[in-house]
């Protein structure tokens, strides 16, 4: 098993000079589900994107699914950790919510037959079967969130990497996102404000705040924490 | 005929066959090479950033403000795009708005579209890249220059085209240029104000927030200076040669006459012969009722066509 | 609220809905072509060509009262053509009596009358096209038809982000209505100047268009976590079923025959 990730104190700064990351080593090891919590502006999704190769770190090593984040294990490294971003919107670039889900997979090079079952498979696995010829558009955003969740779902990735994946949410969208999540297999590290999913879903937690990980133990511990929530302004 | 931004749309049927073939060479040959040279600046990025902007300026057409009286004014939009993306995205993004009005809203026909790319997407962003760049480099890199070098290109933008739109007309023997031109001119030269009033307001929003793209040459929109000329020449090409056309009308007329080939097919009936008039009408009648009845007897067929195909869907055989 | 309407695709369970959208694309331009193509003030012909519109209109379900209530709404565009009323030379039809009397010309007239015939039957196989093809199709009819794939790709996702974006203006419209009180207090200006309302205006267009940068960025990213590399790629063509070639060919041969006929007629 080797659908781990490992980070070794990575640095990042944005081009205008912003330093997201000032150096975060994290482990997380096969099969293990994360929750990563930290005010807007923490570093969270910035460390998100080095988990994908969308962005490089400056300095330090990340290693995903054994393979060292580098130009040439990019496409193989994008195929092994879907990206779930926090505005479905985004991620549904396509006319159709079939084209979105298969757009991974035909990058992938399959076969038309391969694609369709992928699609297939996924669609169903986030309860959207046979929503494949619909316009994304007229979806409600619950349903656009599990089309985004498909979409990576498709590529059949080791690791899953979440951007807040119930916010905006109505409370029975929710709930049922909480057990889509719950069900699936994969590494997963997610990102959310909402510390009612983390305590119910994750047994380790990890915070950060100002590009550096302050936190990272039993769920139950940090949440019971207080202080240490006060400080990190996420009560 | 303030209200709506679809007067500078041509619809099908206005444009000559010849003409809208014309104007559809020049606007494919531009767009290919737009399409060229997008991809050597924006590389992976074109297809995302041009979808989306090009979405950007077909919503933000929705955007209007009260003139007086019940009118309001509107924004196309090639000004405000090519000042901050660059003539040839520009071109891009027009062309994806206006096909999609084309082709999805019926707003400028099919065959016309060429036309319509030609107008509000090339000559829109060239004329605007020329003024924009020109009046800018006099008027200073300060904020009042750049507003004021913007408002001019969305003004000049909407007459030139406006006009462009005026001499493809008269060139498809639709109108007469005497007329047109100036109609056509005068009310976008007020409607060119409202373009040139919305360009400043977004201008001064982007100035605030990324001064970055509206100032400097910024070499990576993929302009130069020949495109520069280009521009200002297509501007004031036009600004002459409209009024010219308009003072010797006969030379469109001309034009006009010369791709009316299949008009003359028909014309002897019509001028040629004129004591023939009498026994000429009661033929065209004839035909005309004949083709009346026969017409109504297709529209019959498909109606029962699909009455009795109905019937067989509501009733399954068993 | 979503922006349904903006999207014009109706779905029925018509054989015109059914037919593949390259044939359906193909002969929309071709009827246009046909109708452009058409001489002046050739009546029989044009009453031919309605028939056949009026027909597909039936066979595709979208009901004959819209299609032609949408049909007339370009037709404002007509007035571009009302010189020819006045300058369209001799005989004189009909002489109005404004002024010092205006003198209508008859061939002036029949040649008015052409273009907006030839403009309203354009526009009833345009709306029938765009009424009776989802976008999808629509794309999948571009790419068949040669329009180079960037382009297509480019297209598409602005179909897509037409509707956010346009949420997105609705939004802000509605933000400027809910704001835009009007005092009580007599003698007082309302509404500000036309340049102030002009500003406002450019002002939600300008930070439209950066966040439309922005999200163009976010979009790029989604793409390249999925592998996107800048060539685009996508399955090949369906295959067109037989029955539906002979329906081509067919129209075809009815569209031919109709501009034969108008060259000797």
């Amino acid at each position: 098993m080797h659908h781990r990730i490992e980070i070794e104190d990575a640095a990042f700064a944005y081009p205008d000079g912003q330093e997201a990351l000032r150096g975060v080593s994290l482990k997380i090891e096969a099969g293990e589900k994360v929750a990563l919590v930290g005010q807007n502006g923490a570093g969270k999704s910035t460390l998100m994107l080095h988990l994908n190769g969308i962005l490089r770190p400056r300095s330090g090593s990340i290693q995903v699914a054994g393979m060292d984040v580098n130009d040439k294990t990019l496409s193989r490294v994008r195929a092994a950790v879907g990206l779930v971003f926090q505005m479905p919107d985004d991620q549904l670039f396509s006319p159709t919510v079939f084209d979105d889900v298969a757009f991974g997979p035909i990058y992938q090079g399959l076969t038309e037959a391969e694609v369709r079952k992928r699609v297939d498979a996924a669609l169903a696995d986030v309860g959207m079967g046979g929503f494949g010829p619909r316009v994304s558009h007229h979806l409600s955003i619950g349903q656009k969130k599990r089309v985004a969740i498909a979409c990576v779902l498709a590529m059949q990735p080791e690791i899953l990497v979440l951007d807040e994946p119930t916010a905006g949410l109505d409370p029975r969208s929710r709930r049922g996102l909480i057990h889509l999540l719950d069900a699936l297999p994969q590494t997963m590290l997610v990102s959310t404000h909402d510390l009612p999913m983390v305590r119910e879903l994750f047994r380790r937690t990890v915070v950060m705040d100002n590009g550096l990980i302050v936190a990272d133990g039993a769920t139950a511990d940090i949440l019971g924490d207080t202080a240490l929530l006060h400080r990190y302004g996420l009560e | 005929m303030l209200s709506k931004p679809a007067e500078m749309h041509i619809p099908d049927g206005f444009l000559s066959v010849g003409v809208s073939i014309a104007l559809w060479i020049v606007a494919l040959i531009f767009i290919a090479i737009s399409l060229r040279k997008v991809n050597q600046t924006l590389g992976e990025r074109q297809v995302p950033l041009m979808g989306v902007l090009a979405a950007c300026i077909f919503a933000g057409q929705m955007l209007n403000f009260t003139v007086a009286g019940g009118t309001s004014g509107h924004l196309m939009g090639a000004a405000l795009a090519t000042i901050l993306i660059g003539p040839w995205a520009s071109i891009l993004v027009m062309t994806c708005v206006v096909g999609a009005q084309a082709l999805l809203f019926q707003d400028g026909g099919l065959l016309a579209l060429g036309g319509n790319i030609v107008n509000m997407g090339i000559i829109g962003s060239f004329v605007s890249y020329g003024i924009f760049t020109v009046i800018k480099r006099l008027a200073g890199e300060r904020r009042v220059g750049v507003f004021l070098s913007g408002f001019t290109a969305g003004w000049t933008s909407i007459v030139v085209a406006a006009l462009a739109v005026a001499l493809q007309l008269a060139a498809s023997g639709t109108t007469t240029a005497n007329i047109a031109v100036p109609t056509m001119g005068v009310v976008h030269m007020l409607i060119g104000i409202g373009e040139g009033l919305i360009t400043v307001g977004a201008l001064s929003v982007v100035y605030a927030a990324r001064r970055d793209l509206v100032t400097g040459d910024a070499p990576a929109k993929g302009g130069n200076r020949g495109l520069v000329i280009g521009g200002v020449l297509i501007a004031v090409l036009l600004a002459v040669a409209s009024p010219l056309a308009s003072a010797f009308p006969d030379g469109l007329e001309w034009v006009a006459e010369q791709q009316g080939f299949l008009d003359k097919a028909q014309g002897p009936a019509f001028e040629l012969f004129p004591d023939y008039v009498v026994p000429g009408i009661q033929n065209e009648a004839l035909a005309t009722i004949a083709a009346g009845l026969l017409g109504m007897l297709i529209v019959l067929g498909a109606a029962s066509a699909l009455a009795w195909s109905r019937r067989k869907r509501a009733t399954p055989s068993v | 609220m979503h922006l349904h309407y903006l999207d014009p695709y109706q779905p029925r369970d018509s054989v015109v809905h059914a037919l593949d959208a390259r044939i359906k694309l193909s002969l929309a331009v071709a009827f246009i072509l046909v109708v452009a193509l058409m001489p002046m003030g050739a009546w029989a012909l044009y009453a031919l060509l309605l028939a056949l519109s009026l027909s597909v209109i039936v066979l595709s379900e979208l009901g004959v009262g819209p299609v032609l209530k949408r049909s007339v709404l370009a037709l404002p565009f007509v007035l571009a053509a009302a010189p020819l009323l006045i300058t369209g030379g001799l005989p004189t039809l009909v002489t109005l009596p404004i002024g010092g009397g205006i003198p209508i010309s008859a061939p002036g007239a029949a040649r008015f009358a052409s273009i907006a015939i030839k403009s309203w039957l354009s526009l009833q196989m345009a709306i029938v096209l765009a009424s009776a093809t989802s976008f999808p199709q629509l794309l999948l009819a571009m790419r068949a038809l040669r329009v180079p794939k960037l382009f297509v790709a480019t297209f598409g996702l602005m179909w897509r982000y037409l509707f956010v974006l346009a949420d997105e203006t609705q939004r802000m419209l509605r933000a400027r209505a809910a704001r835009s009180g009007v005092s009580g207090e007599p003698g007082r200006k309302v509404g500000g100047s036309v340049i102030w309302r002009a500003r406002v205006a450019g002002a939600m267009a300008g930070s439209l268009f950066l966040r439309a940068i922005e999200r163009g960025d976010r979009i790029y990213l989604a793409m390249a976590s999925r592998g996107y590399d800048g060539e685009i790629r996508s399955f090949p063509m369906p295959v067109i079923p037989r029955a539906q070639w002979v329906v081509l060919f067919a129209a075809f041969f009815v569209l031919a025959l109709l501009l034969g006929l108008s060259l000797v007629f």
